[in-house]
């Protein structure tokens, strides 16, 4: 399943239509098993939409995508299992405490024996202290944390992450960040959203440049070696811009 | 069954949201009552159509306090988005319409308990004698309302004008679950027989039945974006 | 001229001779009835806006359906265009009724089982559009309105058996509308019942073209910003 080398997700000619907006007008995009990919672009290009309908959380108007071998449309059930999702909403509930919510997850996800998960993945996440406080009375940093931990909890083989930087501070982003490099080496395939040049291009693989619902750029990271990607970036923002 | 344990979930996590915060039933509790004590004074002490009456005000306060119910617990869903949360999970979706339509309907059932019992003082009625009949009928026509309720009330979650239009859109649909609670609430405070309001009864498990088809068939729809 | 034109301008030629004859033969052909004088006349019009009303909400149902199915828009705004008819056919039954009532019973209002109905139904009509206006995503719009139409479609018959079982067990000093018809009451019934179909189909393709007409616009707007 999970080959070096083979295509974990293959997007042919997606197109989402919002009433009669466009929001992803013909997306091609092949990602593969273990690959970090780092999707740039501008606000309102699309990038929300895109991890939502990889998510399958919306569907698509128009095109094929398939992940994992499975077609988008039959079986999403299975699909969901495979997939954890990260956003700059962490989806969890602000009454509950860290343990009870990632205990509502993973029986959510069917996850076996959290009586010793939970506590290890809290620890994992540096929040075993706070198992059995509420969330509401997280810190940002510490809600994201928690965020991961709910999105990893079911050990998914696909991460999707939207913007997860949102309204993190230096030092959190800087945790977050460490956090992703040791996620993407656990041989996961990761697919990253963000409008934020500075951060995260250290650690990913590929980049793209999704603008307009279009992706006007991608390649491997290995191949800029030398060139600034912020510039490569600017250039083909500013041709939307016109 | 893998199916029912998550719907389970759900269910056991709202009941979880509410022990912690206990925000949702005391103010179901406190409006219902505040129903049944307002429309105390509207009407006169000792009037002669009161068994007439008092069944319709019992009803109405328990809807009154559902829709309030109702329309909370999916708010509480999209403060952190935690709707989509659920979405994510790899069970359909009509799960979370049933794990909710139970946890709505646990909090229904107690509010309505203790309204019955605050009912049975301010009117001067012995419910001691009749708990069986009420039991059954809070029991055939509550299920009813609430599979509709919580179907609606995640329509109008996210919308504007929500407040009104939650209950304008409600009312007309639960308007046979009314009729036969309360025609048979008043038959159980005459204290007749159920078996003079077979049909009513027949009734309500029919509706029951009809709705939470087309709620579990629909739900996905109406969550989709 | 397309196909739609070509059907709005047949339809409408069809519907203004439909209604023209039953307006005769309801005002001049037919007999002045006895004890309610002009009045009465008022009962060629209600029962076949009364039908309408109960059509128009049976297409609702069905474009939804047909909508959830598909996915086509166009199923909605047929759905959508169908209430807006509706609720207007809905309004005059009840408000043809009421003056029935009080010149026949003198009453403004009863409880009758088929007039209660109605009333529920133009609710849920009210509350349709209502929630239309509130919900400005297209698709959200139209999945949401699918599933009310549903939920009602199926409600209103249960609405009914539950007010007529109400209603029976306290006897009505009012019943319904069942009198003794001469056979011209009865012919006219009919022609008003086939042109106020007419009509309804007339009223609905015009509706129906506007929301295709509007939906291009839009459309065309779209990809004229794209361009820019």
């Amino acid at each position: 399943m999970d080959n070096d080398g083979n295509v974990i997700i293959r997007i042919e000619g997606l197109t989402k239509s919002f009433g009669h907006t466009r929001a992803l007008k013909g997306i091609d995009l092949t990602v593969r098993s273990g690959e970090f990919w780092l999707i740039f672009g501008p606000n309102g290009a699309g990038k929300s939409t895109l991890i939502g309908i990889l998510a399958t959380l919306l569907k698509q108007t128009k095109g094929k995508l398939t992940i994992d071998g499975i077609h988008l449309g039959n079986d999403i059930i299975e699909l969901r299992r495979k997939i954890g999702v990260i956003s700059h909403q962490t989806f969890l509930y602000g009454d509950l405490t860290a343990y009870e919510n990632l205990f509502f997850y993973g029986r959510l996800y069917g996850v076996d024996n959290l009586k010793t998960k939970i506590p290890r993945m809290l620890a994992e996440m540096g929040l075993e202290d706070w198992a059995d406080e509420r969330v509401r009375n997280f810190s940002r940093g510490m809600q994201q944390r928690l965020t991961i931990a709910r999105a990893l909890l079911h050990r998914p083989s696909i991460l999707l992450l939207d913007e997860p930087g949102t309204g993190l501070d230096q030092h959190a982003t800087r945790h977050f960040y460490r956090l992703l490099d040791d996620l993407h080496s656990q041989k996961r395939t990761i697919l990253m959203t963000s409008h934020n040049l500075t951060i995260g291009l250290e650690k990913c693989t590929h980049l793209a440049i999704l603008t307009g619902g279009r992706i006007v750029f991608s390649a491997r990271k290995a191949e800029l070696d030398g060139k600034d990607f912020e510039e490569i970036y600017f250039h083909y923002t500013e041709k939307e811009r016109k | 069954m893998r199916y029912l344990k998550k719907v389970l979930a759900i269910t056991v996590k709202d009941l979880l949201l509410e022990a912690h915060t206990k925000e949702l039933t005391p103010a179901m509790l406190v409006f219902s009552l505040i129903v049944i004590v307002i429309f105390n004074f509207s009407f006169e002490p000792g009037m002669q159509n009161a068994d007439i009456i008092t069944p319709g005000i019992l009803w109405i306060a328990f809807v009154f306090a559902g829709m309030l119910g109702f329309a909370r617990s999916f708010a509480k869903e999209h403060e952190q988005e935690s709707i989509r949360g659920l979405m994510l999970a790899p069970v359909d979706h009509s799960a979370i319409y049933l794990g909710k339509t139970l946890s709505n309907l646990v909090f229904l059932f107690c509010v309505e308990i203790i309204s019955v019992l605050v009912f049975g003082i301010f009117f001067n009625i012995n419910i001691f004698p009749i708990i069986p009949g009420l039991a059954v009928v809070l029991g055939l026509a509550t299920p009813g309302f609430v599979a509709v309720g919580t179907l609606y009330a995640a329509m109008a979650a996210n919308i504007r004008l929500r407040e009104i239009l939650l209950p304008v859109l409600l009312f007309p649909i639960i308007v046979p679950v009314l009729i036969a609670a309360v025609k048979i609430t008043g038959s159980v405070f005459k204290g007749q027989p159920l078996s003079d309001v077979s049909g009513w009864l027949n009734l309500l498990v029919a509706y029951n039945g009809i709705f939470i088809v087309v709620g579990v068939l629909t739900f996905e729809y109406v969550i989709e974006e | 001229m397309k196909k739609i034109d070509i059907a709005v301008f047949v339809l409408g030629i069809l519907t203004f001779l439909a209604i023209s004859l039953s307006l005769y033969m309801a005002f001049i052909y037919t007999p002045l009835e006895k004890t309610m004088g002009a009045v009465q006349k008022i009962f060629y019009f209600h029962l076949p806006l009364a039908w309408i009303g109960f059509l128009a909400f049976f297409i609702v149902f069905l474009g939804g359906v047909l909508y959830l199915i598909t996915g086509s828009i166009k199923w909605d705004n047929l759905a959508y265009s169908s209430a807006e008819i509706g609720v207007i056919f809905s309004t005059l039954v009840l408000v043809t009724g009421s003056i029935w009532a009080k010149r026949a019973w003198n009453t403004w209002w009863t409880w009758d089982p088929r007039l209660t109905t109605m009333l529920i139904l133009w609710m849920i009509y009210v509350g349709y559009l209502m929630m239309r206006n509130a919900i400005d995503n297209v698709e959200r719009r139209a999945k949401i309105s699918a599933v009310i139409g549903i939920a009602g479609f199926v409600d209103v018959p249960i609405v009914f058996m539950a007010i007529r079982w109400w209603r029976t067990m306290h006897p009505l000093l009012i019943t319904s509308k069942g009198m003794g018809l001469a056979p011209s009451m009865l012919t006219t019934l009919f022609v008003s019942l086939a042109s106020f179909t007419l009509l309804y189909l007339y009223l609905l393709l015009i509706r129906v073209r506007l929301g295709l007409a509007v939906n291009t616009a839009e459309e065309i707007k779209i990809r004229l910003s794209d361009k820019l």
